[in-house]
């Protein structure tokens, strides 16, 4: 445990100075880790762009030998793959044929259907090939089924044999087939693919060249027919191959062929991500993305919400640079898939840490230096970072020893990446944040206005550093309060419209980003199937390709034997010389506008040496695919192509021609090609507007299923209860601002001492013994019960003088516990009690009011001062205004003035009331409770008071005790009242109804009543003590509350007593303070909690009578304590608001009051606290201590502090201040109830 | 209790917003079992893809129809059981009292699923020796992803239980030949299946509880109030 303490001050220390250091450097800082991160991603330049195209090698075919499976060390340029034998051998013959010469008489059939037909003899000729006794059927690569797929195939593609595919196989290699074939051009296309293809099609896989090139068509200019005869052979016999060649080469000569036929290409095939795959991918990068999201929507409470955000995206992408180029640095060589585990690279390392650390930061204290703060956030969270990170290594170290490579190649990236991670946490992003704050202080600097005041600590937790050692500051999770003038919280309406466009856009964003990413890889993935397929539809498309070009070659002839090398079709060679036979061609045309006819030249080129090249990179596997041969990781070795040329005479064309080729109408069918064209070109882009619509739609919904509340709506009524529905609110509660306006209640005359509510009414009592009576829920005056005077008035000297005293008074015992009597005084108090209706017994309107006011002071006889002996004053003060009686105290509104005369003229007391009426108003109040419409009030001299809050008449009074009472608890029909001697009176309510009946006798046009008993003014309301607990306490009794059928007292004997309410029995007396107890808590669920003089809190059981636990809190005596389910809520002399957990009696946080506030505060749900301060009451978050909203009561109220507070049941709170009371609603509270 | 604030004659008002109160929860219950369905068909479909890659490496052309390889009923049987599950978690936590506290926020949830999606890749992708191997990391990882993303015992009883639950389902659906496994090891399954199982649930639940965090702060506010 030591270890673990000292472990951790020094790891907070550490961080402590690393926080100073990064944000006093910031600049050099920044550079010298952007240095680094270049530095560690340096070696990433030398690995080759991962990708899944092919790649390849080219050997020579003279000396070639099956490399071997050992290591090729002396070789250093063969690659690593090339080794062992490859898949196949691909040896393809390029049939070149032509009718030549033209005849006009020929159909345009003609050019490709006698050409095709040659493939027969051909293919014959190869099969039958024998050297050696090495027949074809022996090398070459036996298949056995198709795919099961791939039925529709079976008819064209071979099975059960030699991997040969010609174009032959449209017509099973049968020759009559191919002459009983009426439309050749539909039997090719038949297996073509309908939409949009990437990969190869059945076309490209047979003929085996592209499928322009063919020549198969019927406006072939060139009449020059290319196909390929592809044979896979399964192992290389050279001399076989070789005399296949001769013979080939023998049988069709090709005269100007020069193609080189030294060099064997072999061709490396990667793993292959198809579409397939690719849905995977997507699905981890859209997560990704949310993540990221997610986590940059916490980032609250800076200068550049955005700016951060993309530091910590750069954070974690950089370190994953870093990562994988330290791994290469040392030998590494990734050999994963690194667009495959990047998004769970991501997700190990995390955002976490580096929104910890900003919240941290944010929530140090503004008025800080800006190094101070940062070096405190940092300290604060340093532990829960080591630790995280000390776990995160554990989880990956696990991983390794699993002995799976993949497994242990990630972790090992993990690794490094988190260490990196951690560095440019420590490093890059602390500054970046420094900076930030920075900016955003001197902003506010600029407007004059600090945005925030009080930051919230991010306390995701409970368990928390309590301490930091070094900062100069004793306790670093005080919030300081700034000036009231500075404060101004949480972001108004307009900016928060701003944060959600800004939030939408970058929805939009990442859609955009998320297509062009799908693009990008899909080009990437194919980049010849979609290329060629662009190619094709620009030069359909243009007129050139197909008007401009062909004339130029067509008077382009080019003699026999000419240079190869000049006659490239592409080349648009100058008018030549015409032949006179060409020309005589021409004459016989007749007409200028038909094509002039040419002899078609079978030209031999460079580019015919690998033709293969132009063909989809997906050609070869999905050949092999088809019968569930991967070439993936593998590959296969393409020999060098043996050229055949074939020339058939017009005479044999019109031989083979089928009867139906002549009835071919060329010009309709050119429209349909174009019109084909066409369509497919609207086809592409109906599919790509349809698959950008579908991707920007899908995300749209993922973005609403994730973030379904629609948190924007600010014109809509119904907006703010929306915000407070969102899932993602993490603080799960936010009072909308600038809506929460106190409703001022003005009316006493002095200052206020004693507050009671039931909810629905509210009872406070002045100084000057006048208890109003108003409604909760709209603020108004109902009742207004004098003290026996409508005369009351005094002048304004004594105001004033008595107001300094007051003020001198109330600074004296500190805190908030100014309308209860200080205990301290107690003994004074008790002896001037009964002197005072001595002296001024034939002024009775008077003397209450000084009575009051010096309760709490010695009494002017004791003093040498004559500044107290108001006596005289006051009574000049009466007799002057007893000729002006008009004047009376003027803050008092007309009706409620008007209402209490009615009331009082008539005769107040009913007829049971005693006959010592008078004396009841010499007495001042001590103590008071509302339930239903009754009035309990406790006087000083001992007397007990009920009256109706309705209508302001005395119902009952008790003058069993002469004790004065100062505390008393209303509960059910039960009183209970605490007396300055330290007994304990339980007093009975009854109501006898004269009428039996139970009236609603509630105020018209009030919608709510108090849920407690009604009394009607009818009833007869007695109040019998039932019993006395003579010696309670040994000393009075300072603190009295009653909850759940338990009355718990405190007393200054320094010990807590429970009662049971029902029998007044005393359950338990609980010790455990050493001073005397000072506040005490219990509610409904039987909670207890006691604070005492010396500062310590004590959690009982009440069951049981058990300590649960102690805690030291304060400096000075504990003034208020509440409880909710999770913490207590303590203040104390120190004008401190600590908050505890309860379960573990951990500090969590605590607040700095301002002098004298301390003690006012309440909860209104459970994540609520609200305090008082000068003039205002301040909101905090309960679970994170952030302030939320500070509202001011008034302008007139600046300086006064708030000393009491309470909360009502529908989430008012009332607080007194001065001769004040302030009303304040809290609305999101009340509409969530609703 | 709010019934209880009607017939004592509090304020009449609150009528009207308990009837609210009804729908909206009942309304609440339902969206929350569509999103929860839909993450579910979601997910099987894109695992789906994952498995059928394990053993075809290269696929014929027409791909897009291999998302809808299998058979018509597993999306919807994972959406529906995804969707109790995810009302299931959230319930029995406000029954067992003990709510879950651990880093409740959507970035936490989005972290859960894309472990739980790479736990699917890894043992789709990664070439282990043997199946013990291969069984016992992911059982590794899945009490990983609880322990991480969860932590509470009542979620992994249920997460156990519904994984046995499963596994026996789809034995007897292979025993009873409705569809098999390529190469079974277990029985009649791969034996990294209940481990997928667990790991699905405890993603779902998840899900489940967050999407409930906001129903459930409603209730409690309320609760409090009356």
């Amino acid at each position: 445990m030591m270890v673990r303490e000292r472990l951790r001050q020094n790891i907070s220390a550490a961080f402590y100075r690393h926080g100073l250091l990064c944000a006093s450097y910031p600049v050099p800082i920044i550079l010298f880790t952007s240095a680094s991160i270049l530095t560690c991603c340096y070696p990433l330049l030398k690995l080759p762009l991962p990708g899944t195209g092919p790649v390849e090698f080219t050997t020579g075919v003279r000396d070639y030998s099956i490399p071997s499976h050992e290591s090729p060390g002396d070789l250093s340029e063969r690659p690593d793959w090339y080794q062992g034998p490859p898949v196949a051998y691909i040896q393809q013959v390029l049939v070149k044929a032509a009718v030549s010469p033209w005849d006009n008489s020929l159909v345009p059939v003609d050019v490709f259907r006698s050409p095709l037909g040659r493939v027969f003899s051909v293919l014959e000729e190869i099969r039958n090939h024998v050297y050696t006794d090495r027949s074809l059927e022996a090398l070459c690569l036996q298949v056995t089924d198709l795919l099961p797929g791939l039925r529709r195939m079976q008819a064209v593609l071979p099975e059960h044999g030699c991997l040969l595919v010609s174009p032959g196989n449209y017509w099973q290699n049968r020759r009559d087939l191919f002459d009983a074939d009426p439309d050749l051009l539909k039997t090719v296309h038949q297996h073509e693919p309908k939409g949009l293809h990437t990969s190869a099609t059945l076309k490209d896989l047979l003929f085996g060249v592209p499928g322009k090139q063919t020549g198969v068509s019927l406006y072939n200019k060139k009449r020059v027919v290319t196909y390929t005869i592809t044979i896979a052979l399964s192992s290389y016999d050279a001399r076989f191959v070789a005399s296949l060649r001769a013979r080939l080469k023998q049988l069709h000569p090709s005269a100007n062929c020069t193609l080189r036929e030294d060099h064997m290409v072999h061709v490396h095939f990667k793993e292959e991500i198809g579409i397939a795959e690719l849905i995977p991918l997507v699905t981890t990068y859209i997560i990704l993305f949310a993540y990221i999201y997610f986590s940059t929507r916490k980032i609250d409470m800076v200068k550049s919400k955005w700016g951060l955000a993309l530091a910590a995206v750069v954070t974690v992408l950089s370190s994953l640079l870093m990562s994988v180029g330290l791994c290469t640095l040392f030998g590494l060589t990734p050999t994963l898939n690194g667009g495959e585990i990047f998004p769970y690279l991501v997700v190990v390392i995390g955002l976490e840490n580096v929104l910890v650390l900003t919240k941290s930061v944010v929530s140090t204290p503004v008025d800080l230096e800006v190094k101070l703060r940062i070096a405190q956030g940092l300290s604060n969270e340093s532990w829960s970072i080591m630790k995280n990170m000390a776990t995160e290594l554990c989880i990956i170290l696990i991983g390794y020893f699993t002995f799976v490579p993949a497994i242990q190649e990630f972790c090992l990236f993990a690794v490094v990446g988190l260490v990196s991670d951690f560095f440019l946490q420590m490093f890059f992003f602390t500054t970046v944040l420094s900076i930030d704050i920075r900016r955003m202080e001197l902003a506010d600097l600029n407007r004059r206005l600090p945005a925030e005041a009080g930051m919230p600590p991010p306390k995701p937790g409970p368990l928390r550093p309590r301490e930091t050692p070094p900062p100069p500051r004793p306790s670093p999770h005080t919030i300081t309060l700034q000036a009231p003038a500075f404060r101004n919280l949480r972001l108004p309406k307009r900016l928060r419209v701003v944060y959600f466009l800004a939030r939408t856009r970058l929805a939009q964003r990442i859609i955009m980003v998320g297509t062009v990413i799908w693009i990008g890889i899909l080009v990437y993935t194919d980049p010849a199937g979609l290329r060629t397929l662009l190619a094709a539809q620009v030069s359909e498309q243009s007129p050139l390709g197909e008007a401009g070009l062909p004339p130029h070659l067509g008077v382009a002839p080019v003699f026999p034997g000419r240079d190869p090398t000049s006659t490239l079709s592409v080349l648009p060679a100058p008018e030549p010389t015409p032949l006179p036979e060409n020309q005589s061609q021409g004459h016989r045309a007749a007409r200028p506008e038909v094509v002039p006819v040419s002899s078609p030249q079978i030209t031999w080129g460079p580019e015919d040496e690998e033709l293969w090249r132009r063909l989809s990179f997906r050609h070869w596997p999905a050949l092999f695919s088809y019968y569930n041969i991967t070439l993936a990781k593998r590959y296969i070795s393409i020999l060098p192509v043996i050229p055949v040329t074939l020339h058939l005479s017009p005479q044999e064309a019109i031989d083979t021609r089928h009867p139906q080729d002549t009835h071919h109408a060329p010009p309709p069918s050119i429209k349909t090609s174009d019109l084909q064209a066409d369509l497919t070109l609207y086809k592409v882009a109906a599919l790509g507007l349809f698959a950008g619509v579908v991707l920007v739609l899908l995300l749209f919904c993922l973005y609403r299923v994730l973030c379904p509340r629609n948190y924007g709506q600010n014109g809509v009524p119904h907006g703010r209860r929306r915000r407070g529905d969102l899932p993602c609110d993490e603080y799960g509660y936010s009072p909308p601002i600038s809506e929460i306006s106190p409703l001022l209640l003005r009316g006493h005359s002095m200052d206020i001492e004693c507050l009671a509510s039931d909810g629905m009414l509210l009872a406070s009592c002045c100084l000057a013994r006048q208890i109003r009576v108003w409604d909760a829920q709209t603020g108004d005056c109902l009742t207004v019960i004098p003290n026996n005077g409508p005369r009351a008035s005094w002048g304004q000297t004594f105001g004033n003088q008595e107001e300094d005293l007051l003020g001198a008074d109330f600074r004296e015992p500190g805190g908030g516990a100014v309308g209860r009597p200080d205990v301290d005084i107690f003994p004074i108090r008790r002896r001037t009690t009964p002197a005072r209706p001595a002296l001024f017994g034939d002024q009775p309107d008077l003397t209450p009011l000084i009575d009051t006011n010096f309760g709490s002071l010695p009494p002017s006889q004791t003093l040498s001062s004559s500044g107290f002996d108001f006596g005289g004053l006051v009574e000049k003060a009466y007799q002057e205004h007893e000729t002006s009686p008009t004047l009376a105290f003027p803050p008092s509104p007309p009706a409620s003035q008007q209402r209490r005369r009615s009331l009082g003229d008539q005769p107040v007391l009913p007829p049971e009331l005693p006959p010592q009426n008078n004396g009841d108003w010499d007495s001042s109040v001590w103590a008071m409770e509302l339930r239903g419409n009754l009035i309990a009030t406790g006087r000083s001299s001992g007397k007990l008071e009920l009256w109706d809050a309705v209508e302001g008449s005395l119902r009952c009074s008790n003058e069993d005790g002469v004790s004065g009472i100062t505390a008393l608890a209303f509960l059910n029909n039960r009183i209970v009242a605490a007396r300055l001697n330290g007994s304990l009176d339980f007093f009975t309510v009854e109501i006898t109804k004269p009428l039996g009946l139970l009236q609603y006798r509630g105020p018209p046009g009030r919608g709510s009543l108090p849920p407690s008993p009604c009394y009607s003014s009818e009833d007869v309301i007695s109040c019998q003590l039932t019993r006395s607990v003579q010696c309670a306490h040994q000393k009075q009794i300072t603190v009295l509350k009653a909850a759940a059928g338990r009355v718990v007292t405190g007393s200054q004997d320094h010990t807590v007593r429970v009662y049971r309410l029902e029998d007044s029995c005393c359950l338990f007396t609980l010790q455990g303070h050493s001073g005397g107890i000072t506040a005490i808590y219990i509610d409904q669920t039987m909670v207890l909690a006691s604070g005492g003089q010396d500062g310590t809190i004590c959690v009982w059981d009440v069951l049981t009578g058990s300590r649960v636990s102690h805690v030291y809190g304060h400096r000075g005596d504990v003034t208020s304590l509440v409880c909710t389910t999770s913490c207590i809520i303590s203040s104390g002399l120190d004008d401190l608001i600590c908050i505890w957990d309860r379960s573990t009696g951990i500090k969590l946080y605590s607040i700095q009051q301002e002098v004298g506030c301390g003690a006012s505060l309440g909860v209104i749900s459970e994540s609520l606290l609200v305090t008082g301060g000068q003039g205002c009451v301040s909101f905090w978050d309960l679970n994170y201590g952030d302030l939320l909203q500070t509202v001011y009561l008034g302008q007139s109220s600046e300086g006064q502090s708030v000393r009491q507070l309470l909360v009502l049941d529908n989430a008012a709170i009332v607080c007194d201040f001065g001769n004040e009371l302030s009303l304040v609603y809290v609305p999101s509270v009340l509409e969530k109830l609703d | 209790m709010s019934a209880d604030v009607l017939l004592s004659g509090g304020a009449p008002m609150r009528r009207g917003p308990y009837i609210s109160r009804i729908t909206n929860r009942t309304m609440n219950l339902l969206i929350r079992a569509a999103m929860l369905f839909m993450v579910g068909v979601f997910l099987a479909l894109v695992l789906n893809l994952l498995q059928v890659q394990r053993n075809v490496t290269l696929f014929p052309p027409d791909v897009i129809s291999s998302i809808f390889s299998s058979a018509w009923w597993v999306p919807p049987c994972c959406g529906t059981a995804a969707a109790l599950i995810g009302l299931l978690y959230p319930c029995m936590d406000r029954r067992l009292g003990e709510p879950h506290k651990l880093k409740r926020e959507w970035s936490n949830v989005m972290r859960c699923v894309a472990v739980f999606v790479g736990i699917n890749h890894a043992s789709a992708k990664v070439d282990f020796a043997n199946n013990v191997q291969l069984s016992l990391t992911l059982a590794a990882l899945s009490v990983g992803l609880w322990w991480t993303f969860d932590r509470s015992r009542s979620g992994f009883g249920l997460g156990v239980i519904i994984a046995i639950l499963a596994t026996l389902a789809t034995q007897l659906l292979v025993y009873n030949g409705v569809f098999q496994y390529t190469s079974p090891d277990f029985l009649y399954i791969r034996s990294w299946l209940p481990c997928i199982f667990f790991a699905g649930v405890i993603t779902v639940g998840n899900i489940g509880r967050q999407l409930a965090l906001y129903e459930y702060k409603v209730s409690q506010e309320k609760t409090h109030q009356d």
